[in-house]
C-alpha cells in the first residue's frame, strides 16, 4: 500500500491532537507516515506510533524554526517526491495552508483546503468540504499529482491502533536560498489559559456583544463543561477578549460537538466559522436574533441570569 | 523582480520610475449575503447571477498600500485582479479608495480555474507590471476562502511571503510583520520583493470620498488576456484544473431546534438539554 503522508503539528515534540486526527484519516487511504519536522522527536515517537504511523521521516535542522514555512515546504516536498507517497494531508491552519500552497506548486499537485472528511471511492482520496459558510456541501478529489489535502480540526475522533513506529528516517535537506528569506526574529508564546485549545475543544463557549464586556459568566459556563471560551468579532473589536479567540470568517473556524453561542446575533462571517458544529446551543435576550435559525436548543433570556444558574445546575449534577 | 519583460510600463506610469511600486491583488466575488449557488452545468461558483462586490477581505490590503503611500514618497499602487466582465468593479472601488492605477485579466480560457492556475496567472500578471517591490493580498477570499493564493504566487515568483499579517512596517528593502498565531506572536522580517497578505485587524479600511470617486473616473484600467502575459490557454481553466468538484448539496436547513423563554428557570432547563444530550 502506498504512503499517505502527514504532517505531524507539534509544539517541541508535543503532538496535536488534529495530528492524531490526521493519522487516522491517512488509515483509510493508505499506509500513514508521519513526516516530523524540528526538535523534540523523541517525545513524539510512541504518540505517533500508537496512532498509527508505522514510518516517520524525521528531518532537523535549524532552518526550521528560524525561517517562516518555506524551509518546512521543501523538506516536505523532498520526502513526497522520495517516498513516491499517494498523498500529503496537513492541518487547516494557517501555516498548513501556506505549507500546502507552496507543496502543490513544488510538486504540480492539486490542493484541496478545508476537508471535513476523507473518502477513498475506486482507490482515489474523495474529501468533503463545507462552503459558502456552510450553505453548501462539496466533494471534490484531486486530479493531478500528488493530492495535498488540508483538514480542518475535528474531521473525526482520533482512533489509536496501539501499535508503535516500525521505521524512523532521518532524512537531510539541502535548502535554497529561497528559503531563508523571510526571518523569524521574535517570538512570543502565548500565556496558557488551562483551557483545552479552541479549534481543537470538543465544547466551545462563546461571548458575543451581548455579554456587555463582562466574560465572566461565559468562562464560568466553560470550565464548568471542560470547554474552550470563544468571542465574536464585536467582543474583540470591543476590547472585550483576545483575538486569538474571535471564532468566524476572519478568526477560528471551530467544529465542535457542541457550540454554545452567548449573546451573539449569528453574523453570516460568524456562522462561517461554527456553522458545522454538531449540536448548537443557544441564549439570546432577542427571540428575533436570526443565530436562532440553526439552535438545537436555545433560550430567550438575559445570559447573565441564564449562564450562572446553568453553570450552577451543571456543578450540581456533576455533584 | 529583475525578470520583468523590457516592455512593462505600468499602466498610468508614463515612464515616471517610482521609489516603492506596490500590487494589491482585488478579488471579484459574489456578495456574501446574498444566496450564494453554483452553475449547474459545472459545478463552478454562480458569479453573474448573484450581486459582485471586491472582497471585503482586500479592502485591508489596499488600505495598507494607501497608508505606505501616505507615509513616503513616490509610492505607485496598482490594483490588480483577475476574473470575468465586470470585475473590474473589483477595480472600480480600488481606485475609489486611492489606488493609481489598474489591471484587469480577463479571457474566457480561465472560467473554472482552481488556486493554482489562479496564482499562475497573478504571478504572470505581477512579473508584466515589472518592477514590483511589494505584493500586498487578502488573508482570504470570501468565497473560495483557501488562503493558498498569496503563499502560491510567491513560490512562483520566488520571493518571500509572510502570512496573516496583523502590523506591517516598510523602511528601507525591509518589511517587518506581526503576525499572531495558534501557540505564539511572531515578528518577521523579510526583504522586499515580497508578497504579503493582511488580515483584518491590520487597519480600518476607508470609505471613498467623493474626491476619490471623481478621480478613479480618470484612472488608467489596462486590460489583458493570457496571450498579453505569455500564458498558454490550455493550462487554465475548468479543464485543466488540478482538482475537480465532484458533487455539490445544498446544507439542508437546520431542523427547527427546542427553544425556551426563560421565566426563570432558563438555566436550568438549559442543563437539562446538555444532560440529555450526554455532555453532562
Ligand atoms: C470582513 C468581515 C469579517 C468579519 N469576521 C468576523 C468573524 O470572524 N467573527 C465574527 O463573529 N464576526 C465577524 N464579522 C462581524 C460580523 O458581521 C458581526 O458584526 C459580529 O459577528 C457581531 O457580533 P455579535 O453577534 O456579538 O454582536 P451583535 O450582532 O451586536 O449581537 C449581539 C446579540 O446579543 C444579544 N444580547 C444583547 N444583550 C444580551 C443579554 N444581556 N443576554 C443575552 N443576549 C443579549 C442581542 O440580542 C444580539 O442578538 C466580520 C465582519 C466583516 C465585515
Ligand atoms: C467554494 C469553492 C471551493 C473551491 N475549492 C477549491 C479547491 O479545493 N482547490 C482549488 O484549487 N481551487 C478551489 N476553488 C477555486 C479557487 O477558490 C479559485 O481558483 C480562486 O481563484 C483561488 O482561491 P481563493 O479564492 O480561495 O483565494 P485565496 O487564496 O483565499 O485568496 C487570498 C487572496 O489572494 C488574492 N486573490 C485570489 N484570487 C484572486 C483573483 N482572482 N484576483 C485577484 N486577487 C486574487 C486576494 O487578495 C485574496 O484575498 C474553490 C472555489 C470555490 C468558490
Amino acid at each position: 500500500m502506498a504512503e499517505i503522508l502527514v504532517l505531524v503539528d507539534h509544539v517541541d515534540g508535543a503532538v496535536r491532537k488534529t495530528t492524531l486526527e490526521l493519522l487516522t484519516l491517512a488509515r483509510r487511504a493508505g499506509e500513514p507516515a508521519a513526516v516530523f519536522l524540528g526538535t523534540g522527536f523523541d517525545a513524539a515517537r510512541d504518540t505517533l506510533g500508537e496512532y498509527g504511523a508505522a514510518k516517520v521521516y524525521v528531518v532537523e535542522a535549524p532552518e526550521l524554526e528560524q525561517y517562516l514555512v518555506v524551509p518546512k515546504a521543501e523538506a516536505l516536498a523532498q520526502i513526497a517526491q522520495s517516498s513516491g507517497a499517494a498523498g500529503v494531508l496537513l492541518t487547516s491552519s494557517p501555516e498548513g495552508k501556506e505549507i500546502a500552497a507552496r507543496l502543490a506548486v513544488k510538486l504540480g499537485s492539486g490542493v484541496i483546503t478545508d476537508a471535513i472528511d476523507i473518502t477513498v471511492v475506486a482507490s482515489e482520496i474523495v474529501t468533503t468540504q463545507s462552503v459558502f459558510a456552510g450553505g453548501y456541501t462539496v466533494t471534490a478529489q484531486v486530479t493531478r499529482g500528488t493530492p495535498v489535502i488540508t483538514v480542518k480540526p475535528n474531521a473525526v475522533t482520533p482512533e489509536a491502533t496501539g501499535g508503535s513506529v516500525g521505521a524512523e528516517e532521518k532524512v537531510a535537506v539541502a535548502f535554497s536560498d529561497a528559503a531563508t528569506k523571510a526571518r523569524i526574529v521574535d517570538r512570543k508564546p502565548r500565556a496558557a489559559t488551562g483551557r483545552p485549545e479552541l479549534t481543537e475543544a470538543s465544547i466551545v463557549v462563546s461571548g458575543g456583544r451581548g455579554t456587555g464586556g463582562d466574560f465572566a459568566p461565559v468562562e464560568a459556563l466553560a470550565d464548568a463543561l471542560g470547554a474552550a471560551v470563544g468571542a465574536s468579532r464585536a467582543a474583540v473589536d470591543s476590547g472585550w477578549y483576545p483575538h486569538a479567540y474571535q471564532v468566524g470568517q476572519t478568526g477560528k473556524t471551530v467544529s465542535p460537538q457542541l457550540y454554545l453561542a452567548c449573546g451573539i446575533s449569528g453574523a453570516i462571517q460568524h456562522r462561517a466559522g461554527m456553522q458545522t458544529s454538531k449540536t448548537i446551543v443557544v441564549v439570546n435576550k432577542d427571540p428575533e436574533a436570526p443565530i436562532f435559525a440553526m439552535a438545537d436548543f436555545g433560550v430567550v433570556g438575559d445570559l447573565h441570569t441564564v449562564l450562572p444558574q446553568a453553570t450552577a445546575e451543571i456543578q450540581k449534577r456533576k455533584g | 523582480m529583475g525578470a520583468a519583460p523590457a516592455s512593462r510600463n505600468p499602466p498610468g506610469l508614463g515612464g515616471r520610475n517610482p521609489a516603492m511600486k506596490i500590487v494589491t491583488l482585488v478579488k471579484h466575488v459574489p456578495d456574501a449575503t446574498a444566496d450564494r449557488t453554483f452553475n449547474a452545468a459545472d459545478n463552478t461558483t454562480d458569479r453573474a447571477g448573484v450581486d459582485g462586490l471586491l472582497s471585503e477581505l482586500d479592502e485591508y490590503a489596499v488600505e495598507e498600500a494607501l497608508k505606505i503611500a501616505e507615509a513616503g514618497d513616490g509610492v505607485e499602487i496598482v490594483a490588480l485582479t483577475m476574473g470575468p466582465d465586470g470585475a473590474d468593479a473589483a477595480l472600480k472601488k480600488a481606485l475609489q479608495m486611492g489606488a493609481d492605477s489598474g489591471v484587469h485579466v480577463v479571457d474566457d480560457a480561465l472560467h473554472g480555474s482552481d488556486a493554482l492556475a489562479t496564482a499562475q496567472v497573478l504571478a504572470a500578471a505581477i512579473a508584466k507590471v515589472g518592477d514590483v517591490d511589494l505584493v500586498l493580498t487578502g488573508m482570504a477570499s470570501t468565497d473560495g476562502s483557501m488562503s493558498v493564493v498569496p503563499a502560491m504566487l510567491a513560490e512562483h515568483l520566488g520571493l518571500a511571503h509572510v502570512g496573516f499579517v496583523g502590523e506591517l512596517t516598510v523602511s528601507g528593502a525591509t518589511v517587518t510583520a506581526r503576525r499572531d498565531g495558534d501557540v505564539a506572536s511572531e515578528t518577521i522580517e523579510a526583504d522586499l520583493p515580497a508578497v504579503v497578505s493582511v488580515t483584518d485587524q491590520i487597519n480600518e479600511p476607508r470609505y471613498p470620498s467623493f474626491k476619490g470617486i471623481m478621480a478613479a473616473k480618470k484612472k488608467p484600467v489596462e486590460t489583458w488576456t493570457l496571450a498579453d502575459l505569455g500564458v498558454d490557454a490550455g493550462a487554465v481553466g475548468l479543464d485543466a484544473a488540478f482538482s475537480v468538484v465532484r458533487e455539490v448539496t445544498k446544507r439542508p436547513e437546520r431542523t427547527a431546534g427546542t427553544v425556551v423563554t426563560d421565566e426563570g428557570d432558563g438555566g436550568v432547563k438549559l442543563a437539562e438539554f446538555l444532560a440529555a444530550q450526554k455532555f453532562i
